[in-house]
């Protein structure tokens, strides 16, 4: 038996997080959060090629957070299998020897359940590559599940023991600490974010959010592609500070954005009736890395012409007018693919000087004061942390 | 008789002083023994108006008279200053309007047909049909505005600009091509302080961007010691070598004319009084402006203000070659302006009331609040600054009245980003000057709209290049902490704060100089 948290199903919960969740995010740790803290059997390992893991550590994500007040749109009820253990990004050791890799290696997952995690015949998306792409998540010997930390069958991060397949496993090099290794799965999406943006060189390139997912995302563009300029919008000091430090351009506030892109671009600022303004002119590629809708009719106001959207939070309903007036190209960047090499370059970039120093701010709980830690998350732009995460093994 | 401009030394009997602080003025208690610089009062004004504008066409300085040189089939351009020029606005009808009537009505018995008015605004915004209206009179605006022949000056038009030429300081010398091309350009011109009028006119207001940058910029402004002095400015140096090559391709017919100092009409006429001279009804009106300002919305407020307009009385209006007529207008500036300081202080204090050329119908927002301190006020000196170098300034402004969108876009971005990285005038126009000039959309708004052209802040900043090197604090009293400290200046309370704060610059007893300015005043710092 384990002690694990369990997001599980309760209508009156959700809707209680969705209508007022935004609003008053304290509900969400409190009557309102559909998770509870059970004891439950370890999940089964049966099949070759799996293991079991002893959770080290696993973040909480704006995603997470997303399911727990009801924002998630239902479009995901369908890849989900209730209940489950959340929690994806996950440090962990090996309990089980597995194919290579021996009992104790520590590691990090990708948590994508794709084809080969589900014992069937890799999909075209698989087959090339694009794991996160793949046509099969619902089928095969899992439970319907996106990720792990969403399925019912492998149990998730923020329990103390998950299953995992070999394909999702990525051990960790000596010498990182856990808190470094947390952000490795993060930096993998970030590094996904900035293939997929396409940006050319000398591209003025927006990120619109300086969560961990904007951060990550600016090192990934600074460090992956030729960008030229890169504005990034930061709502609190230390997240102003930090975006410098991963290699933004330019940091402006939420209410500068417009202003400061049509001062660098030389575009043209409009002003519709009864509405925001946008800019005729802008940035090349704009990537939304909060997933409102603010953050997303901003990239869309910013971008020029033809320009890229990179969706890269979970993104909300917002006017897509200048997506089709400006013949945007909107590309979604989910988790990551392995024909990337995410991961493996996600490794390079968090063993950077500046990715070490941010580990360091890292916040643990334990997994009982799982309201503290969902309310710290919820608020951790303002409180200056980058990244909450949960670390199941202590306890305190 | 009028009174000339004095040096108060403040004792035990000098009352509360006037001090302007934007939409508004407070009573200040000065230390004992800060001098106080009083304006002359009001010289005498020429006894007919219409008759000395003729006289000045007439028998001009250094040129033949003004029919001599119009001719059946010419093309003559009128120019004239724009807005920034009196302040406060003068109550119509405005002196330009006078003379453009009478050079109108030569050309017309001339037979001059072909007749452009063009409004000198060089990278100021463009003015409304109404403010043109004001400046030339009704009848002049209703011939000529709608058929498009009295036109704001566009800076931005390619096709309406000639190069005519580089100085041999190697400065492009652009202007408007009408101007330029024309066989008889008049410019009238309202010469208000010393800095103003000569080639000045011709060279700056009617010039281009590629012009402007060459004494428009921050090493010329710390070089001008001091820009009301063209003689010792730098700028003017430049702008003369313009206005010489310009007068080798156009003949120009300059009339300058010299204003008076009644700045404040009733009831504000207390303002230009001496405090201890206040009658029964100076003081009541005073305490009840005060207490009206002191409950009024700031929207209020500045109504009540940009709505006085000034009922200057004409101290004369001189016509003929630029620089003969220029003389002479300076001797009638002096004679009103000029106050004799002997030595300098270590502290200078100055009030920056609600008006500078740049708001006029707008907003004194912070830049310009800085302008017209560390720029114009602090620059009014003929010889040596009135603060010794390293010294101290205090200013008087709240620095609270925001941006306005529609005149000063390009403000807004200067204050935001510009001086966000460095308020060093030399640094910030290294670096973004060109940004801003040629930006596109500055560029569209300026041609367009009622924007002022997307460099203009800078020039703003570069004003107060030479005080920012001069001294070494500078503090505003009654002023916005944030708004002061993005400015790269320091805020205080009240006087005693303020200079509490400076003690460490110029000790705990500094010499203080006050300007009671306005009414216009120039030290003659000796």
């Amino acid at each position: 038996m384990m002690l694990a948290l369990e997001m599980f199903r309760s209508v009156s919960r959700t809707m209680a997080g969705k209508a007022i969740g935004g609003r008053m995010p304290g509900v969400l740790s409190g009557f309102a959060a559909p998770l509870r803290l059970v004891t439950i059997d370890e999940p089964r390992v049966e099949r070759p090629g799996w293991a079991r893991l002893r959770t080290r550590l696993s973040g909480i994500c704006g995603s997470d957070l997303g399911a727990l007040s009801g924002r998630t749109s239902l479009y995901f009820s369908a890849v989900v299998s209730l209940p489950f253990v959340p929690g994806h990004e996950v440090v962990a050791e090996l309990l089980d020897d597995c194919e290579d890799l021996p009992a104790g290696t520590r590691v990090v997952i990708d948590p994508v359940l794709a084809c080969a995690a589900r014992g069937v015949e890799p999909c075209e998306a698989c087959a090339s590559g694009a794991t996160n792409r793949c046509a099969r998540i619902t089928v095969g010997q899992l439970s319907p599940g996106l990720q792990t930390g969403f399925c019912h069958d492998t149990g998730g991060g923020w329990g103390q023991q998950l299953a995992a397949h070999r394909s999702q496993l990525h051990p960790v090099p000596d010498g990182f600490s856990d808190e470094q290794a947390i952000l490795i799965e993060p930096v993998a999406c970030a590094v996904h974010t900035a293939l997929r943006a396409g940006v050319r060189g000398g591209d003025r390139v927006l990120v619109s959010g300086a969560g961990s997912v904007g951060l990550f995302a600016t090192l990934a563009l600074r460090e992956l592609t030729e960008a030229g300029e890169i504005i990034v919008v930061a709502k609190h000091p230390h997240q102003r500070e930090l975006a410098r430090e991963l290699g933004a351009t330019e940091v402006v506030a939420p209410g500068e954005v417009l202003r400061r892109v049509r001062r660098s671009t030389g575009a043209f600022q409009l002003e519709p009736e009864f509405s925001t303004p946008y800019l005729l002119g802008g940035v090349d590629v704009a990537v939304d890395a909060v997933g409102s809708r603010q953050s997303l009719e901003t990239a869309l106001q910013a971008t020029r012409a033809g320009g890229r959207v990179v969706l890269s939070g979970m993104p909300a309903g917002a006017d897509l007018s200048a997506a089709w007036f400006r013949e945007l190209e909107v590309v979604g960047t989910y988790a990551s693919a392995r024909s990337d090499d995410a991961f493996g370059r996600a490794t390079e970039l968090v063993a950077t000087d500046a990715v070490q120093q941010l580990a360091k701010s890292v916040a643990s709980y334990p997994l009982h004061r799982w309201r503290e830690a969902l309310d710290h998350a919820h608020s951790a732009g303002r409180l200056g942390t980058v990244k909450v995460a949960f670390s199941p093994g202590s306890a305190s | 008789m009028s009174r000339p401009g004095f040096v108060l030394e403040v004792d035990d009997r000098t009352p509360p002083l006037v001090v302007h602080e934007g939409l508004g003025f407070r009573l200040e208690s000065f230390p004992l023994g800060t001098r106080v610089v009083y304006p002359p009062e009001s010289i005498p004004t020429v006894p007919d108006v219409e008759e000395a504008i003729r006289e000045a066409l007439l028998h001009p300085h250094d040129s033949e008279p003004l029919p001599a040189l119009l001719r059946p089939g010419m093309r003559l351009t009128i120019a004239f200053d724009d807005l920034s020029l009196p302040l406060p606005t003068m109550r119509a009808p405005d002196i330009r309007g006078r003379i453009i009537e009478q050079v109108l009505t030569l050309a017309a018995e001339a037979g001059v047909d072909d007749v452009h008015l063009i409004a000198a605004n060089a990278l100021h915004r463009r003015m409304t049909a109404a403010e043109l209206k004001h400046i030339v009179g009704e009848r002049v605006f209703r011939s000529f505005y709608p058929q498009g022949q009295l036109y704001n000056f566009d800076a931005e038009d390619r096709d309406d600009l000639a190069h005519l030429g580089t100085t041999d300081k190697g400065e492009d010398v652009e202007i408007s091509k009408r101007a330029a091309e024309s066989d008889l350009l008049v410019y009238v011109n309202v010469n208000l302080v010393a800095m103003d009028g000569g080639h000045k006119s011709v060279g700056i207001g009617l010039a281009s961007y590629r012009s402007l940058r060459h004494h428009h910029n921050a090493k010329t402004m710390v070089e001008s010691r001091s820009f009301m002095d063209h003689k010792h400015s730098a700028m003017h140096h430049s702008a003369w070598r313009m206005g010489r090559l310009v007068k080798e391709h156009v003949k120009v017919f300059q009339i300058e004319t010299t204003l008076n100092n009644d700045v404040f009409p009733r009831p504000f006429d207390f303002l230009q009084k001496r405090e201890w001279e206040w009658s029964v009804k100076d003081q009541a009106t005073m305490l009840g402006v005060r207490r009206g300002m002191s409950v009024a919305p700031l929207r209020m407020r500045h109504r009540m203000f940009h709505d006085l307009r000034s009922v200057y009385g004409l101290t004369g209006v001189n016509a003929g070659e630029v620089e003969a007529v220029h003389e002479r207008t300076l001797q009638k500036v002096h004679q009103q302006h000029l106050v004799e300081v002997q030595g300098q202080s270590d502290v200078l204090v100055m009030g920056v009331p609600y008006l500078g050329p740049y708001n006029v119908n707008s907003s004194m927002n912070p830049i310009l609040a800085t302008c017209m301190g560390l720029g114009y006020y602090f620059n009014s000196y003929r010889g040596r600054p009135v603060v010794r170098k390293g010294g101290a300034v205090i200013l008087y402004h709240p620095l609270n009245e925001g941006f306005n969108q529609l005149h000063h876009p390009s403000y807004v971005d200067f204050y935001e980003e510009v001086l966000a990285e460095s308020t060093d005038p030399a640094v910030v126009g290294e670096k973004y000057e060109q940004q801003f000039a040629q930006d596109p959309w500055y560029i569209h708004l300026y041609r367009t709209s009622h924007a002022y052209h997307g460099v203009h802040p800078f020039y703003m900043w570069y004003w107060a290049a030479h005080a920012m090197d001069h001294v070494d604090e500078v503090i505003w009293v009654g002023a916005d902490r944030r708004v002061a400290a993005r400015l790269g200046f320091r805020a205080a309370s009240t006087l005693a704060d303020a200079l509490e704060m400076a003690s460490g610059t110029v000790g705990s007893s500094p010499s203080i100089t006050y300007l009671h300015n306005p009414p216009h005043l120039l030290a003659d710092v000796r």
